[in-house]
């Protein structure tokens, strides 16, 4: 089978960044997988600007010590469960705007990145100050240092507190925070003794923060004695132990087989891996250099790495809204469609994040999956009821009417949209009527499936040629293959 | 005439169920009904980490009543079930079912190193992993994996809800979540998805996967929808999320479906303020449900087949805080309802007030010793493997 250039292309943009936009989907026939990968790069260099939601501490959950002290119990309880709600609704807020610039942003590398290591350095705490910060941590490093970032992630108040390290003193340690540093931001399960996690846990100990937020080292709480950690020993603190994680190539094999199965392939190819993890701790955990290596392989586009992934209910919405530039009546509606697919921005499921592929899917998730595209369109006048005419028992409905009413409890939320149609009907400018719905679904899916044209035909407006184009495409993403990347 | 008729919708629901099944997948259909007699759970999950001491009362126990001076319900208030053990007075039909044998109480349940985060311990419980391991899978998934293996429609496990749980989500097999059998139907009788699904031809691991999910969506569907019609449930029932969900469930326990879990929650239980007005609310809830469901179950002569439990994520700590309410706290208690118990009433010790850890109840069953009698002594199944261990069985069943 022959791989063309625009699959190659779409499958860079679909791993790499959130799929193609309307405005250059057209362009992707010439370019060639090289030059995209520069622009990708390019569209990323700039640091990024802080997601804020809350200004300080004080919004985010603690008020300050003085306030605290003057209020009786009762009042202190009615103000922190105020607290609690601002900060939930403040998450709301960071979860929309993240997701906007995943949609919007220019520098989808590194938003694509973040999502990874939002993943990846699973936290979940309502303080949305905390969230704010951590989350602006890894958009930062996304493309930077592995180690710089497990540093600073490792400071963060959001993942002290996670991870209970303000509960970690010498004399009674708590273990939570070392063992889950190796067996999930860094070695993995297997690679480390029950005694290296003890020994690790008495060297964090007086790593906390202080109700401003910031990390402090309590040095009355921190174990001075000697520790001994994957067989070194000495009298160790929190960034010694992170630095002897680092020099265990064990870490960059960990690491590079997690980003394999999430970028390349869940099945991971041995030879790539070991490729791949040897350049990445020779480079020093260049985070850069690695997605280089991966996106500049050949055998990055051969066919069994394309369409295969299952895109996760955050890629599958920014990936929508890329292709269909749309207004949503209520962006809020987004965190619905979160919550029923299960992938809820700052709410992953455990320490150990969201664990994707096939468990993305059940029948529940996969019947919204098919209907999201039905519901953004519900408002749209066009109709294709001359060729479904044994359609009878809607009587004397609009289609429009129909679809209203068929997804009325997502519509009724505010999640159908305004879709700018212009330039998404651009990109097919060029393309002749017979070859239109091939060209179509060749922009729309990565599965090497295909669907029965012959079919589709019967469920495509074919009053204008714009009808045609905007049926086509929601009846596409109405697919089990618009699932997969 | 009745007969006729279920017959005649049964062969309706399989003629086009196969149909439906695109090519690939067809060899593995097959009829799978199951005998009347049928033993069926039902899960009742108390969402939020429900008080239990104010559940099932210790009402001569001196440390509970200093340890709750607002919160504490009196002896007199309680509903008596022994000298030393009251219900909640929200709980009369539960003092009913005490009453005429046909109640367990199981108390201390919990796991060791029991984690207060809301999330992490109703996953310790849904996937019954031990609290420092993560799975992805569910006790009632993994029922699945090894129940409904080849078979062609997961109903075996059936939520009612619009999200299904992890202790639903197997390896191989996910149970499926709805709402009502209606819209569940009517949300995937779209022509457009039968016959896409009708003319996929095996192409990749992937996207095989998501059309084998369709196609045991839409033909679950159409079966869950057929049964739901086949006898619907006559009984009258609250007008509130609970009853209406019960209900549903009653109406495919007196078809012939062969579901044999349901799975329904209730809540929020966080009752970190003012605990009193929230658990009452709740309890009446529960109470006004279950006993409607009941009085069905009886009048059906299913209640010797349907074992209802209830549980929640965690108990709340001994002493009430400053709010009139409860923080988090661990060990729990457990009710079991059913016409075919082997032990009634008050299975085990009060929890020992005496002997706490840190403020909380030490807990003194494991609640994955309750999961291996369900699912040994009650579905007949394999508990070793769903559970990963051979845990002891307990003996109310």
């Amino acid at each position: 089978m022959i791989i063309s250039n625009r699959l190659k292309n779409q499958h860079l943009l679909w791993r790499a960044a959130f799929g193609p936009m309307a405005e250059n989907a057209a362009s992707l026939d010439e370019l060639s997988q090289k030059k995209l990968w520069a622009l990708l790069l390019k569209s990323s260099a700039k640091e990024p600007v802080k997601i804020a939601v809350a200004q300080n501490l004080a919004d985010g959950l603690y008020m300050g010590v003085m306030d605290a002290a003057k209020q009786n119990e009762a009042t202190k309880a009615e103000q922190g469960r105020k607290k609690r709600q601002q900060s939930r609704d403040d998450l709301k807020s960071l979860n929309i705007l993240w997701l906007q610039e995943m949609v919007n942003s220019e520098a989808q590398l590194r938003e694509k990145m973040s999502l990874f290591w939002h993943g990846h350095f699973a936290c979940r705490v309502i303080n949305s100050f905390f969230q704010q910060e951590l989350l602006h941590i890894i958009r930062t490093n996304a493309l930077g240092n592995f180690g710089d970032m497990l540093k600073e992630v490792s400071k963060s108040p959001s993942m002290l507190q996670f991870l209970n390290n303000q509960q970690n003193k010498k004399g009674n340690p708590n273990e939570n925070f070392a063992r889950e540093v190796m067996e999930l931001f860094t070695m993995g399960r297997g690679n480390y003794t029950e005694n290296d996690i003890k020994e690790a846990a008495r060297a964090f100990t007086g790593w906390g923060f202080n109700l401003q937020g910031e990390f402090v080292f309590r040095k009355n709480q921190h174990d001075t004695e000697t520790k001994t950690i994957l067989g070194k020993t000495g009298n160790f603190d929190g960034d010694d132990v992170l630095n002897i994680l680092l020099d265990q190539p064990q870490t960059a094999v960990f690491i590079t087989q997690k980003l394999y199965k999430y970028f390349v392939n869940e099945t991971v190819d041995d030879k790539n891996l070991q490729w791949l993890s040897q350049r990445f701790y020779d480079n020093k955990y260049d985070i850069k250099k690695l997605l280089e290596d991966i996106y500049t392989s050949d055998w990055f586009y051969t066919q069994k790495n394309i369409g295969n992934k299952i895109k996760s209910p955050v890629e599958l919405l920014a990936g929508i809204r890329r292709l269909l530039p749309l207004e949503l009546d209520n962006d809020q509606s987004q965190l619905l469609f979160q919550k029923v697919l299960g992938q809820i921005l700052f709410y992953p499921p455990n320490v150990a994040g969201w664990p994707g592929g096939r468990t993305w899917i059940d029948s529940s998730t996969l019947m919204v999956r098919l209907q999201i595209p039905q519901v953004l369109a519900a408002k749209e006048s066009f109709t294709i009821r001359a060729k479904n005419d044994d359609d009878v028992n809607m009587g004397q409905m609009t289609e429009q009417q129909q679809r209203i009413n068929k997804n009325k409890i997502y519509v009724s939320r505010g999640a159908s949209a305004n879709i700018d149609w212009a330039p998404v009907i651009k990109i097919f400018e060029k393309d002749k009527r017979e070859n239109l719905l091939q060209k179509i679904a060749d922009t729309l899916l990565q599965s090497p499936s295909s669907i029965d044209t012959k079919l589709l035909e019967k469920y495509i407006a074919t009053d204008s040629r714009e009808n045609f184009i905007k049926t086509a495409i929601i009846q596409l993403m109405t697919t089990p293959e618009y699932q997969l990347c | 005439m009745i007969i006729k008729r279920k017959e005649f919708l049964q062969i309706g629901s399989l003629a086009t169920a196969s149909v439906m099944l695109p090519k690939f997948l067809q060899a593995f259909e097959k009829k799978n009904m199951v005998p009347p007699g049928n033993k069926v759970v039902v899960v009742i999950q108390f969402s939020g980490g429900n008080d239990g001491l104010n559940t099932v009362i210790p009402i001569s126990n001196d440390i509970y009543y200093k340890s709750r001076p607002k919160l504490g319900i009196t002896k007199e208030k309680a509903l008596g079930l022994t000298g030393d053990v009251g219900l909640n007075p929200a709980l009369e039909a539960f003092k009913g079912f005490y009453d005429d044998g046909s109640l367990a109480i199981l108390n201390s349940v919990g796991y060791p190193n029991p984690d207060r985060s809301h999330f992490r311990s109703m996953d310790i419980w849904h996937s019954a992993s031990a609290s420092n391991e993560y799975l992805y899978t569910g006790w009632l998934g993994r029922y699945l994996d090894a129940q409904c293996k080849g078979c062609d429609k997961p109903t075996q496990a059936l939520e009612i809800d619009d999200i299904l749980s992890l202790a639903l989500k197997g390896n191989e097999k996910n149970g499926l979540a709805f709402t009502d059998p209606r819209r569940l139907y009517s949300s995937s009788n779209e022509r457009f998805y039968k016959e896409i699904n009708a003319s996929h031809q095996s192409s990749g691991e992937s996207v095989d996967y998501l059309y084998k999910t369709m196609s045991e969506t839409l033909s679950s569907a159409d079966y869950i929808f057929k049964q739901s019609k086949l006898n619907p449930s006559t009984g009258i029932y609250p007008n509130t999320d609970l009853g209406k969900n019960l209900k549903t469930i009653s109406s495919l326990i007196l078809s012939d479906i062969n579901t044999k879990v349901y799975y329904v929650s209730l809540g929020s239980f966080d009752t970190h303020v003012n605990q009193e007005a929230q658990q009452k609310r709740l309890f009446t809830e529960l109470n006004d449900a279950v006993k409607a469901f009941t009085t069905d179950l009886k009048k059906n002569n299913r209640f010797d087949d349907v074992l209802m439990m209830t549980f929640s994520e965690f108990g709340r700590r001994v002493s009430q805080n400053a709010s009139n309410g409860t923080d988090h706290g661990t060990a729990n208690n457990m009710f079991f309802i059913s016409g075919g118990l082997k032990q009634k009433g008050v299975l085990n010790d009060m929890p020992d007030l005496s002997d706490l850890n840190d403020g909380d109840l030490k807990h003194k069953v494991d609640f994955k010793n309750v999961y291996a009698t369900v699912l040994n002594k009650w579905l007949g199944s394999d508990d070793k493997t769903i559970l990963g261990k051979q845990y002891d069985y307990l003996k109310f069943i």
